[in-house]
């Protein structure tokens, strides 16, 4: 469904003056999303999970060079393109209602959605209907202002906005942060539903332990790169593959909560070998030398020379 | 010993967010703070910190009130870190703003040197996070409040930071406070957990 | 397959920031001359020379000659370098009461600031010229009358700025911090919220004179501004107006052209001086 290929996204940043510098916070990213399934991205913050979002949703700003390309369902996904597509068959679920409009109610912005998706007035009430109703909101609370909403109501109804527009692919960015669990588990429950109805999900997380509750896939992302594409199964089987998501998988405090030391080294200072030479345990001279390529391992891809078979 | 007593907090014309609340933590000691949202968390940890006055009760430090002026030895760290720098300082600035934290802390927090002549936006939100942490550990605090201070970080950086912490906690016997969402999290951090539901059923029960 | 199809910027010569940089500079030099130019062109084209009168601009007059003959470029030029000190005198004024009312009105809150929201409101609320043009009759017009006039009506918008600025920098988390860091108010005044308030407060300045002139400009021409003896924008404007239908329309037009050109040069210095300052869009 979605295929992301190669993609590189360079920032012009002004240095000291008049100066220009570039500033590569993506290299060489891949990712693909098939129909019917939850693909996870996770990563610390400043890997480059939001900017991957935002290139999908054709909203970079203006000083961002982008390289490589994105295929949707087929066709390369040009910033044109992603924006006729953005909010119909693209829908993003944001990370609090911060992104509703404060001033209208709900159900109207619900309702706003479908119609600008291309449904009728009397249509896209109906489907706001159908869809306040699927997510158990009443009524009542599409008459409601957005800061009258209750944590978990308010999950509820950003999740109603992008499923509205009968998007195909629905990308849900940071859904769960200091939220209490009890809503972390509904919000996940609703987006893989929205998997098994034959939607493509990506869910962007730092939080390893949300993603695997639902994901099939996990891509974790490290200094703008993807390290490693995961079955979810493999974190448990122990059988991941990256030195990083294994660092990531025993740093969770109910596994052995052991940090590496050190950063993601900066867009400015990237390595010029593997991106995650500088803190990994089993560096070796040729880690140093060249960026890694995908190779299959077990499977699956994984940019390190040192994964074992 | 910080100590709340029967502390209570409401807006002038709301309802009560936080009543007759009583908790306290010895130097050194890790207490863990559960609950869901709604029940005061953040308001508890202003309160503690000096951010807000209680409406009854009081927060006692070592036997006396907070100061109202000086360096407070509550020292509270937030969620998210960007709200809590200055946009337009360089992190140099921001982390000197008490005093310049030992090298040896900025080392072992792995804040590069390099980033001291940055602005706040061009670090990540687990950089500015470690510059926070940074900024109130030196000698002047004796307890620390962590309200969700890791929720939006990766479970390397989470681990990273609480190490580093607690490893100033024990040398320093600073006395911490650790509010969370994650039960995991907390079973790994803390001697000892207070349960917000509890301590309300308790109270219902009491009352009856 | 990789074919650099998102990209989105094409190849320029200058980046942006050189080109929004460069601008700036030209808008300065552009300024800085006019104000300059009752100086350096002294007095000599304001007499009458009743030889060169109506003369279409030519390479003598560029900008011809009135009925009196005379050189309407001096004239043009005396009139905007006056406009451009009144406008200094009187945008920095507005800066001035904006300022202030602005940070007591954001930094106190309470019942000062209920107080001085309402005066502003007030000011908000009544029609600009009308009120300019009661006050610079009230004062007994001439140039003071003009410049106590637009000092006076100016400084709300700039107030309400600082006030919102001072107020969200004020409750912010950092702000709040540094209390409980042990410093003390006017520490956290000079080294928290000046870095915020100044870059606004320089906006906000360059902004206002454009409007500083035109109102100036205004009031000059309908005759409550400057004595008709001096070279002012407006009233050249004024004297223009019977001229217009019998052809001569280069008494009129080249000085209003004159004009409209330092206006929007400021406007374009106070917008690239807004981008710039602004981190969000300083990188563009």
């Amino acid at each position: 469904m979605l295929s992301v290929e190669n993609l590189s996204i360079t920032f012009s940043m002004y240095d000291r003056g008049l100066a220009q510098k570039q500033l590569t916070v993506i290299t060489d990213l891949a990712l693909d999303v098939q129909a019917g399934e939850v693909m996870a991205i996770v990563g610390a913050s400043g890997s480059g999970k939001s900017l991957l979002a935002h290139a999908i949703l054709g909203i970079l700003p203006d000083n961002a060079k982008v390289s490589g390309s994105i295929w949707f369902k087929g066709d390369l996904l040009t910033p044109q393109r992603s924006s006729q597509l953005r909010g119909k068959a693209i829908a993003l679920i944001p990370q609090s209602i911060g992104y509703l409009d404060p001033l209208m109610q709900v159900g109207r912005q619900v309702q706003r959605t479908a119609q600008l998706s291309g449904l009728s007035a009397s249509d896209a009430k109906a489907a706001v209907n159908r869809t306040f109703d699927r997510y158990g909101l009443a009524a009542a609370v599409q008459r409601l202002y957005p800061f009258q909403l209750s944590g978990g109501m308010a999950r509820r109804v950003l999740v109603a906005t992008a499923v509205v527009a009968q998007a195909e692919l629905v990308i849900a960015d940071e859904p769960t942060p200091g939220l209490h669990p009890d809503v972390v588990a509904e919000t996940l429950s609703h987006l893989s539903q929205l998997a098994s109805e034959g939607k493509g999900v990506i869910l962007i997380t730092h939080d390893i332990e949300a993603a695997l509750q639902i994901a099939d896939r996990v891509a974790v992302f490290y200094a703008g790169t993807t390290v490693e594409i995961t079955p979810a199964s493999d974190f448990y089987s122990g059988k991941i593959r990256h030195p990083y998501t294994q660092a990531l998988w025993r740093a969770l405090p109910q596994n052995d909560f052991i940090a590496v030391a050190g950063s993601q080294p900066s867009p400015d200072a990237l390595p010029n070998g593997c991106l995650f030479s500088e803190r990994c345990a089993g560096v070796t001279a040729e880690c140093r030398s060249e960026r890694p390529a995908f190779r299959q391992v077990r499977g699956a891809p994984v940019r390190c020379i040192h994964a074992a078979r | 010993m910080l100590l709340a007593k029967d502390l209570s907090f409401r807006y002038p014309r709301q309802d009560w967010i936080l009543q007759n609340f009583n908790m306290e933590i010895a130097p050194g000691e890790v207490v863990g703070l559960l609950g869901p949202s709604g029940f005061g968390k953040t308001t508890l940890s202003k309160l503690l910190a000096g951010y807000l006055s209680p409406t009854a009760g009081d927060v006692r430090v070592n036997h006396a009130p907070l100061p109202r002026s000086g360096y407070c030895p509550v020292q509270l760290i937030f969620q998210n870190p960007e709200l809590a720098v200055n946009p337009r300082w360089r992190i140099q600035q921001i982390l000197a703003e008490k005093q310049m934290p030992e090298p040896s802390l900025l080392e072992a927090l792995g804040i590069h040197s390099g980033w001291l002549n940055r602005y706040p936006h061009e670090l990540s939100g687990g950089e500015l996070q470690r510059v926070a942490v940074a900024r109130v550990l030196n000698p002047a605090t004796s307890y620390l409040i962590a309200d969700e201070m890791t929720a939006m970080l990766d479970a390397n950086t989470q681990a990273l930071i609480w190490h580093r912490v607690l490893d100033y906690a024990l040398v320093q016997n600073l006395g911490l406070l650790v509010i969370s969402h994650e039960a995991a999290l907390i079973q790994r951090l803390c001697n000892r957990v207070i349960d917000l539901v509890q301590v309300r059923a308790s109270e219902r029960w009491k009352g009856a | 397959m990789a074919a650099p199809v998102l990209s989105r910027r094409k190849s320029i010569r200058f980046n942006r920031r050189q080109i929004t940089l460069g601008s700036m500079a030209l808008c300065l030099v552009f300024l800085l001359l006019i104000g300059l130019s009752s100086w350096l062109i002294g007095e000599a084209g304001l007499d009458p020379v009743l030889t060169q009168r109506n003369q279409p601009p030519n390479w003598a007059h560029p900008f011809g000659t009135d009925w009196l003959g005379r050189d309407m470029l001096t004239r043009s030029l005396h009139g905007m370098s006056l406009s451009l000190r009144i406008g200094l005198l009187a945008a920095s004024f507005s800066a001035i009461i904006g300022t202030g009312l602005g940070l007591i009105s954001g930094t106190l809150g309470g019942k000062v600031d209920a107080v001085i929201t309402w005066i502003i409101d007030v000011f908000f609320s009544l029609p600009h010229l009308v009120l300019l043009i009661m006050i610079a009759f009230a004062v007994g017009g001439g140039t003071k009358g003009v410049v106590i006039a637009v000092a006076l009506t100016h400084w709300t918008s700039l107030a309400r700025v600082i006030r919102a600025e001072t107020l969200q920098v004020n409750s912010s988390n950092y702000v709040q911090l540094s209390h409980r860091l042990g410093r003390s108010p006017v520490w956290i005044a000079r080294h928290h919220m000046l870095p915020h308030v100044v870059p606004q407060l320089l906006v906000g300045l360059v902004l206002l004179f454009p409007h500083a002139i035109l109102h100036e400009a205004a009031l000059s021409f309908i005759g409550i501004g400057l004595s008709p003896h001096t070279p002012a924008i407006g009233i050249i404007l004024a004297e223009s107006m019977r001229n217009l239908s019998t052809g001569y329309w280069w008494v009129g037009v080249l000085p209003g052209l004159l004009l409209l050109l330092a206006v929007k040069a400021f406007d374009i210095l106070g917008e690239n001086l807004r981008m710039l300052i602004d981190p969000k869009t300083s990188q563009e």
